[in-house]
């Protein structure tokens, strides 16, 4: 089991380094879909089957097709790659890297000052995910339920087509729709 | 019954919040029907709450309504409430019956203007406030009354803000009432420290018991307000702001510079007798303030071009009449001469804008001349209007309401208050009957543009008619003996101390007074009718025409206050201008807007950016946390 | 039976969390500033689910689960709003939406 782990954990965080690393959009969705399956390994390893399970259904099934929906929307050629090239040069990554490496040392800090403690991976079953879910936490069911009706709502709003793409006036900047 | 007082005023409000908030979205019929119609459902209600008063005869002649405690602190607790009394009667009545027939007019004369519903806002917001004023039961009330409608005294003077000389008059009007306003809330402060108390009741009452007749705190409290009577009644020596107040359009004239507003002084010292009549010398300087003010300004009006400014000095001088009504303790004539004052006054005005509009906005009465013929109805309600200000017998209100005064200020035993009263009526019928054949007789100067409506002139009948028939409240003994008004005002105000003269005596005085009113007339017919030349030969020589100018400029008040006031204000405040101070603010302005510049900087507009500036934050907070 | 240290667990997602920030900081593409709000929030559900594994408690799922909603609707507005930007500034570059810089 343990071996389980480190492999997937190795692979969520190499293939999470080729996400945003990436050039071209497709490659990166991909990557991020590997760390996803990744991700979803280690909540099996961990007990929660559960979540392993919406982990792909939802965030490799729905939210993937929704990127790459858009992505083939866009239309984006090879053009984007060279364009990724001269957006990423090599001195671009520093500053982040830095603000980076002392945000994950303060957290390590956190984390292991606390006394360590293992994980046995015994199972959580959905049957009980399920009676918290709709038991102790309705009320959080509720909110996220309004929150998707008005991430629906937006979608919606947002997607449809007022302006035609082609006379979207990039000149007339300022006076956004 | 008498019940739900606060709707009177309240409906008033309720249109200006409607108008103020909604207004340009309304149609224009809309507009006028909520403007003119808020006043006349309050006038309908100041009707019925009359009629019940006056059938019902509540005990002690008076009615309150507590309508709510404003604040509870430490025994003061003053109650936000309504006080009807006769005064408050008589007062109520006039200023919604006039109030709702200019509105009336208005619907139509200010049929052109652009910011119609701002203006019905401004003249809802006035009713009401004059109410607040009238109703008050509490000084503190009675204040934000007086303030109200001393803001939309300004509103409306300079309602056509776009002319910068508009603008001046009402900041002027402001100002100068300012003065007066003031010393009247420090006179509410000694009120309340001296008496504990603003209730308007209990405070003369603890008054009279407090503070024996002429004590000096009796004499300041009531100089203090008589003071602040003086700025808003616009009588010496605050009187400057009333003529250029005709700034603002006719109606606002009529219904606030002549019918309310400037008579709220006089309701005011009417309300507070009993503390002037313990501080003998303040009531001895409200009648020769009224005295001299009514033979100066209608001096001035004698003198006067512009139609409006001469009716604006014929009310400062009818108020000087009121004034000193009240001075000598007649305190019925002075609610009587307002309220005829009040009718035939606006018919004034009102026939007054009526020509105006006739003639292209011309105000020049020199310019004008046979108006009879073309504006025959204005003609003759406006001259009905000038029979009653120059008080011609029987038939005019004025000549009731004038002749009370005299009366009581001759019975009273003031001999030369008495003579300056006389000559003010002779000075009243010249400058009136100057004003008639100047503007609709003789020969016609300028052309008739535009006929006023029957919305215009509805009203004018009707003030006519009242004019004509609101001295019949009140009859002297020689004439009938009839005492409604006096009869009613009593009770509320005490009876003038007036010496038990003869009838016969009282035939002669009455007779004097309408041989210098006929006089007055008959030397207007032949100065400004017949011989034009007299005046213009008196007027060319030094003597008359400094005179002339002299008058013409009010008595020089405005210079003097110019010269003295003003002017070394403006150079103090223009030789300070640099000073270390100033070098601190602008200091401190030039630091902030240095800062303000380093910070507008960070707003790159870039989401990343901001995204940063989380991240920075997160990292400082964290390790607040954990290396803390 | 092996356990996993929690640390590890911890690490692992404190690791992912601050890839997908610099993901954030770095690219102008906002597909792919997206996609590093995606694996912020999946590290976030993972550190949710190695707690909740800790104590064999069902509650750090049932926070997984508000949180993949969270992302979900975040993912459709955001997309949307990509389209957007997209037919309005013909590009994905962030950057060029900066209109409200003071």
């Amino acid at each position: 089991m343990n071996a389980v782990f480190y492999i997937s954990a190795g692979v969520a965080v190499l293939a999470t380094v080729m996400v945003i690393v990436a050039k071209n959009a497709i490659h990166g969705l991909l990557s991020l879909l590997v760390s996803l399956l990744a991700v979803s390994l280690i909540f099996y390893v961990m007990g929660a089957p559960f979540i392993a399970a919406l982990e792909i259904i939802i965030y490799g099934g729905a939210i993937m097709v929704l990127f790459i929906f858009v992505v083939m929307l866009l239309n984006l050629g090879p053009a984007m790659v060279d364009q990724e090239r001269q957006w990423l040069p090599a001195r671009i990554w520093i500053g982040p890297g830095i603000l980076a490496l002392v945000l994950v040392v303060e957290m390590g800090y956190v984390i292991v000052r606390r006394p360590n403690a293992g994980i046995s991976g015994s199972v959580v079953t959905p049957q009980e995910v399920g009676l918290a879910l709709f038991g102790l936490y309705l009320l959080g069911v509720e909110l996220a339920s309004m929150l998707l009706l008005v991430g629906l709502v937006g979608a919606y709003y947002l997607g449809q087509r007022r302006i035609p793409p082609e006379k979207g006036p990039v000149a007339q900047r300022g006076r956004l729709p | 019954m008498l019940m739900e007082l606060w709707v009177v005023p309240a409906l008033p409000l309720a249109g200006f919040c409607v108008l103020a908030l909604v207004g340009k979205r309304l149609s224009r019929w809309l507009v006028a029907g909520i403007g003119a119609g808020s006043v006349g459902l309050a006038m309908v209600g100041a009707i019925y709450f009359s009629h019940d008063f006056m059938a019902f005869e509540p005990t002690g002649h008076l009615y309150r309504e507590s309508l709510w405690t404003w604040l509870n602190v430490g025994g003061f607790s003053p109650d936000i409430g309504l006080y009807l009394d006769p005064l408050s009667v008589v007062m109520m009545l006039v200023v919604t019956i006039v109030g709702f027939l200019i509105h009336v007019y208005s619907i139509q004369y200010m049929a052109g203007d652009e910011a119609y519903s701002r203006f019905f806002a401004y003249m809802n917001l006035f009713v009401s406030s004059m109410l607040i004023l009238v109703l008050a039961d509490d000084l503190l009330i009675l204040y934000l009354g007086w303030e109200g409608v001393g803001l939309c005294s300004y509103l409306l003077i300079g309602f056509w803000y776009q002319s910068a000389a508009n603008a001046r008059a009402a900041i002027k009007a402001f100002v100068v009432t300012r003065v007066g306003d003031t010393a009247m809330a420090i006179g509410l402060f000694l009120l309340f420290t001296q008496l504990g108390t603003l209730d308007i009741q209990e405070v003369l009452v603890r008054a009279v018991r407090q503070w024996p007749v002429g004590s000096a705190t009796a004499i300041a409290a009531a100089g203090l307000l008589l003071a602040g009577a003086v700025g808003k009644s616009a009588q010496l020596p605050l009187q400057v702001w009333l003529p250029d107040a005709m700034a603002g359009p006719t109606p606002v004239s009529a219904l606030i510079h002549a019918a309310t507003m400037v008579t709220a002084g006089v309701y005011l010292i009417a309300r507070m007798h009993d503390l002037f009549i313990i501080a003998p010398p303040v009531q001895t300087a409200v009648a020769v303030i009224g005295a001299a003010t009514l033979v100066l300004a209608g001096c001035s009006a004698m003198t006067q071009f512009d139609i409006k400014r001469v009716l604006a000095y014929s009310t400062i001088s009818q108020v000087g009449y009121m004034f000193l009504a009240l001075g000598v303790h007649a305190w019925s004539a002075a609610l009587f001469h307002f309220m005829t004052h009040a009718f035939f006054k606006s018919l004034l005005f009102m026939g007054a804008g009526a020509v105006i509009i006739s003639m292209h906005h011309e105000q020049n009465m020199f310019k004008m001349g046979g108006l009879r013929k073309q504006l025959p109805f204005t003609f003759w309600t406006f001259l009905i209007g000038a029979c009653s200000l120059a008080s011609l017998p029987l038939v005019t209100s004025g000549f009731y309401s004038k002749g009370l005064i005299l009366w009581s200020v001759w019975a009273t035993g003031h001999p030369v208050l008495w003579g300056a009263a006389l000559l003010g009526e002779f000075i009243t019928s010249v400058y009136t009957f100057r004003m008639v054949f100047l503007t609709f007789f003789g020969e016609p100067k300028g052309e008739v543009s535009a006929r006023p409506g029957p919305i215009i002139l509805g009203p004018l009948v009707i003030l006519a008619f009242f004019s004509t028939v609101a001295g019949c409240v009140h009859i002297p003994r020689p004439l009938g003996h009839f005492r409604l008004f006096a009869r009613l005002v009593e009770q509320a105000l005490p009876v003038p101390p007036m010496q038990p003269l003869p009838i016969a005596t009282e035939v002669v005085f009455q007779l004097l007074m309408q041989g210098s009113v006929l006089l007055g007339v008959a030397f207007a017919y032949v100065l400004f009718l017949r011989r034009n030349d007299l005046v213009a030969a008196w007027t060319a020589r030094p003597a008359g025409n400094a005179l002339h100018r002299f008058w013409f400029s009010g008595w020089g008040f405005d210079w003097v206050y110019t010269t003295l006031l003003a002017k070394p204000y403006v150079w103090f405040a223009h030789a300070s201008r640099d000073d270390a101070f100033e070098w601190i603010y602008r200091g401190i302005g030039a630091i902030n807007r240095g800062l303000h510049e380093q910070l507008s900087r960070t707003q790159t507009g870039l989401v990343r950016w901001y995204a940063v500036g989380i991240v920075i934050g997160a990292v400082l907070l964290l390790g607040l946390v954990v290396f803390l | 039976m092996a356990t996993i240290p929690i640390h590890y667990g911890l690490l692992l997602a404190a690791l992912l969390f601050v890839v997908g920030l610099v993901g954030v900081l770095v690219r102008r593409n906002i597909l792919f500033i997206l996609m590093s709000i995606e694996i912020m929030l999946n590290a976030a559900g993972l550190a949710f689910v190695v707690g909740g594994a800790r104590w064999g408690r069902a509650d750090g799922q049932v926070m997984v689960i508000i949180i993949l909603t969270v992302a979900a609707a975040e993912v459709a507005v955001g997309l949307a709003l990509v389209l957007r930007f997209h037919g309005w500034f013909k590009s994905l570059d962030a950057d060029r939406a900066s209109e409200m810089r003071g």
